[in-house]
């Protein structure tokens, strides 16, 4: 049996103010494609481009607790602020993140990737020194690549030290689309 | 060894049982009230999840739960047909105006008997105190009440 929207919308809402998710997630448009939103409690705790839903609900629930659930609700704030960086209209995020899972040089790295500034540039080997290990640009690479949250946390901002893009784990078309937005580039 | 079977996220849960639930709910309690109850099933669910130690059984669970919901609603309203034939083991008081509509065709020895029964919750001896009779006479009155109501629904 088909079950109505309106009925299902319903018990997404109310599963959320509930307080009853462990992780709440929502697929949302946006100039790189549709992306995946989740957020726990604590935060936004992903954003994926080019989502599976059903895999990452997998992995949420590996990481976060078994009760996740598409609820656009909680997102809510997370999908504005993203709407309005991507119109130009924001340079900062205003939001928690949750890095749970993440481990100690990675959170670290993380936290000081997310003090890059709009429209600047970094590399590899300034977020390695940054995070207490300047040997390890090619860790930070790595922590770069699985960047849980990417936009809120920019790592399309970090660049080797030659200056090439390097890589992107969203590709390097949204890298690039990424930086000529906040005018770090020059569009081609 | 039985291979473990991890408990899916609770989307995946969700997807698959949704429509074998509404299909019950309504089946019990009709489209409208089914509603608040396929909300109500599968909060529930939710609250009841992190003690899930497998996924194994999920749409058993999911339909228990269902039913355990409706008979709640059910037990609420007291509003249905079905109810009637269950008056012997009601274990609160009916909502009077709604007995009076139900005994109203009841011959009025019969009828007291049944009110002061289900209405009030009185024991027979209390009934049978209260309308001059014996506690069973007071309980003749009363069964013989709700087998006159379980006929005339059933007709």
């Amino acid at each position: 049996m088909t079950v109505p929207a309106t009925l299902d919308r319903r018990f997404r809402d109310a599963a959320a103010a509930a307080g009853l998710l462990d992780v709440a997630y929502e697929l949302h448009d946006s100039p790189v494609g549709t992306l995946f939103v989740a957020v726990t409690d604590h935060g936004v705790c992903e954003i994926h481009y080019d989502a599976d839903p059903a895999a990452e609900a997998d992995r949420l629930a590996r990481h976060f607790g078994a009760r996740v659930l598409r609820s656009p609700r909680p997102t809510d704030d997370a999908r504005r602020q993203l709407d309005e960086y991507f119109a130009g209209t924001r340079q900062d995020f205003e939001l928690e993140v949750d890095l749970r899972p993440a481990r100690e040089f990675g959170r670290a790295v993380l936290e000081q990737l997310a003090r890059v500034p709009y429209g600047e540039l970094t590399t590899y080997g300034t977020l390695a020194e940054r995070a207490g290990k300047p040997r390890a640009a090619r860790a930070v690479g790595t922590i770069m690549n699985r960047n849980p949250i990417p936009i809120v946390l920019p790592c399309h901002r970090v660049v080797g030290s030659s200056g090439s893009l390097v890589g992107y784990a969203g590709g390097l078309d949204r890298k690039r689309l990424l930086l000529e937005l906040e005018g770090a580039l020059q569009p081609n | 060894m039985m291979e473990a079977v991890r408990v899916p996220p609770f989307e995946r849960f969700y997807e698959e049982q949704r429509g074998p639930v509404l299909a019950q709910l309504r089946g019990m309690l009709g489209r409208d009230a089914a509603e608040d109850a396929f909300q109500e099933t599968f909060l529930r669910a939710l609250r009841a999840y992190p003690t899930l130690r497998h996924g194994r059984h999920l749409r058993a669970w999911a339909l228990q739960i269902a039913r355990n919901v409706a008979i709640d609603a059910l037990r609420r309203t007291r509003i249905t047909s079905a109810d009637v034939p269950d008056l012997e083991s009601v274990d609160e008081p009916l909502p009077y105006e709604e007995l009076r509509r139900l005994t109203d065709s009841l011959p009025q020895k019969e009828r007291a008997a049944v009110f002061l029964r289900y209405g009030y919750d009185l024991s027979y001896e209390e009934i049978g105190n209260a309308l001059g009779q014996s506690p069973e006479a007071a309980r003749q009155a009363a069964s013989s009440g709700v087998r006159r109501l379980r006929r005339k629904e059933l007709s």
